[in-house]
């Protein structure tokens, strides 16, 4: 019998017998804490081994400062310091908080790579499915326990395969729509500790940012991560980061045995939102129309890509921001920060009324930026709409688009009849 | 491994197991400052309707059987800490939530995972044997039921007593 793509990536990685509901040892070739869960890793390593605890390989692990970037308060100051003192002494470097988000510094410095497998401190880390990694977020003494030994154990998942139906969506429907009704269709269980293999002939031609957004919901459809077979282009970037010309991915055998196939139809995709409180509540946006806005949000692991912005500066670039509307742009990382001020786009929001941000998970994580109060609408790029995360308000999930036309009407809008009514203006 | 105790069954007033037990349910956020695993015990399913009082009526030694996805949530450590502060020694349930069973395995923990096992007809109260290496759980009733036995990784782990035990075996 073949096997999936996860199983194939464990089987370079282990020399145990890989197969479904085995639990099984793993070679990891990348651990990282962030600033949430970090200090409690360096408090952990050197309570059980003492301050001269010796690491598997320290050019091999990481921290990545993206939760209160920089502290905004002193407990997250005395715990970033704590961080980079450790780092200091073990050599281990820091993306530090000018860096932004870790998942996605990850990608654009190749501290993964498709094939790899990476762990840390982070919950959505299994994001790096994207570009055919298998990243896991995990506890403190999980994340330790790598830094120490380079090794963790893992439980085979099955594996679920989707295959996406239909003709490419077109602008204004974009990857988040495409991404809530995967999870509309399967459900915040559907996926319930299972892989994912994402397959479909539209599904080859997504770009990078398209595919990140994709697999970032995983976690909200119960899953435990969902791979997309780099294309060739993906496959480029990490041969350059990485500097190693033969990076490639496992594929998936032919005979390859899966839970279940799920066949998703998206030939008559439109515009996707979900309602508050769970991220599963989704329906069109057309029939959640009317409902006051008061905050919008751009950024997170999600949706926080250079296209991203520049989907909502189609929208800012011709209208301004509703009167009294609170409208914050959080760029992923530094490098997404320094693409949209070469090419004009940070000028774009400003000009409309944005309030920019410095990188990171500020807006998604209680950061520095945006927490909503009670009573208060935010349509928000992220990928969770629990009531708390991102303040006592009410929080909808939608593209940077949808967001972007709530942002100058004021109120949840359908951005076809939107552009549709302008059009005929 | 064997366990031998008597067991309480987490079932609704209907008789029900109950599914998707949360970490809130199993030891609430409210409580989450106490680091003294000695004293977690006492709020162990205090949160979770009809078994406010469990920690009273428990003794040392006693299984405990759940439902399916048991621990679903947070990662919280204390509420596999709680069940050890009470010194439950095995934990049985239809699933675990992913984090919740990784934290118990990495803290050295005894859990069991038993598919099905609602419909057997064990009752809070009856004495069971256990054997983790065959997964069989038999009562003095003489209900019989197969659950699932212990992987490598977690034998490895529970004898080392931990994770990071381990660790250092790892490197002998
Ligand atoms: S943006 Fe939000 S979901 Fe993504 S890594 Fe940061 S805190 Fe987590």
């Amino acid at each position: 019998m073949g096997h999936t793509v996860i199983e194939k990536i464990f089987m370079n990685h282990s020399s145990d017998e890989v197969k479904p509901g085995h639990v099984i040892w793993l070679d990891i070739d990348t651990r990282s804490a962030r600033d949430f869960g970090g200090p409690n890793v360096v408090k952990r390593l050197e309570s059980v081994y003492g301050e001269d605890v010796q690491l598997a390989d320290p050019s091999r692990t990481f921290f990545t400062f993206d939760c209160v970037v920089p502290a905004n308060n002193i407990p997250y100051a005395n715990n970033q310091q704590l961080c980079r003192v450790f780092a200091r002494n073990k050599g281990i470097k820091v993306y530090d908080v000018d860096s932004g988000i870790g998942s996605h510094v990850a990608v654009e410095k190749g501290l993964c790579w498709p094939g790899s497998i990476y762990v840390g401190t982070d919950s959505h880390l299994n994001i790096l499915g994207a570009v055919g990694c298998f990243g896991q977020g995990m506890g403190d003494a999980d994340i330790a326990f790598a830094f120490k030994t380079g090794r963790t154990w893992f439980e085979v998942p099955e594996t679920i395969k989707v295959e996406f139906m239909g003709e490419a969506y077109q602008y204004p429907v974009t990857a988040k729509d495409l991404t809530l009704w995967t999870l509309r269709h399967l459900g915040s269980r559907g996926a319930l500790g299972c892989a994912i293999e994402f397959t479909g002939d539209m599904i080859d031609s997504l770009s990078m940012h398209e595919r990140i957004t994709l697999s970032s919901m995983v976690t909200e459809m119960g899953g435990i991560i969902g791979f997309i077979q780099p294309s060739e282009e993906i496959l480029a970037h990490f041969r350059k980061v990485t500097g190693n010309e033969n990076v490639s991915m496992p594929l998936a055998d032919h005979d390859a045995e899966y839970k279940r196939v799920e066949q998703i139809d998206i030939s008559d995709l439109k515009p996707q939102i979900a309602c508050p409180p769970k991220p599963d509540n989704v329906m069109d946006v057309k029939e959640a129309v009317g409902g006051q806005g008061d905050a919008v949000f751009i950024g997170s692991c999600t949706n926080g890509r250079v296209e991203d912005f520049h989907a909502a500066a189609r929208i800012f670039s011709r209208y301004p921001v509703h009167e009294g509307v609170m409208v914050k742009a959080v760029p992923a990382t530094k490098g997404v920060f320094g693409q949209l001020l070469a090419d004009g786009t940070i000028s774009t929001l400003y000009n409309a009324g944005v309030i920019i941000s410095n990188p990171g998970c500020g807006g998604c994580a209680s950061g520095q930026i945006g927490m909503t109060g009670k009573g208060e609408v935010q349509i928000s790029t992220s990928n969770r709409n629990f009531r708390g995360k991102q303040g006592d308000g009410d929080t909808y999930l939608a593209s940077p688009v949808v967001a972007a036309v709530c942002a100058v009407t004021g109120r949840i809008t359908d951005p076809v009849a939107f552009l549709e009514e302008e059009e005929r203006r | 491994m064997k366990f031998s105790g008597k067991i309480w069954v987490l079932t609704t007033p209907e008789g029900r197991l109950v599914d998707d037990i949360d970490t809130d349910m199993i030891f609430h956020n409210r409580y989450l400052a106490e680091t003294d695993i000695g004293k977690m015990g006492q709020y162990a399913l205090d949160n979770l309707e009809g078994w406010e009082d469990f920690a009273n009526r428990t003794r040392p030694g006693d299984i405990l059987i759940a439902g399916k996805n048991f621990g679903a949530g947070s990662s919280r450590q204390q509420a596999v800490d709680c069940f050890r502060s009470l010194k439950i020694s095995l934990l049985i349930a239809e699933s675990f939530g992913a984090i919740y069973k990784r934290n118990a395995i990495n803290s050295a923990f005894p859990i069991l995972e038993a598919p099905g096992i609602g419909g057997a007809g064990f009752q809070t109260g009856d004495v069971v044997d256990v054997d983790s290496e065959t997964g069989a759980i038999r009562s003095e009733r003489n209900v019989l039921f197969q659950g699932l036995s212990f992987s490598k990784v977690q034998v490895d782990i529970l004898s080392a007593d931990g994770l990071f035990q381990y660790a250092r075996e790892m490197e002998k």
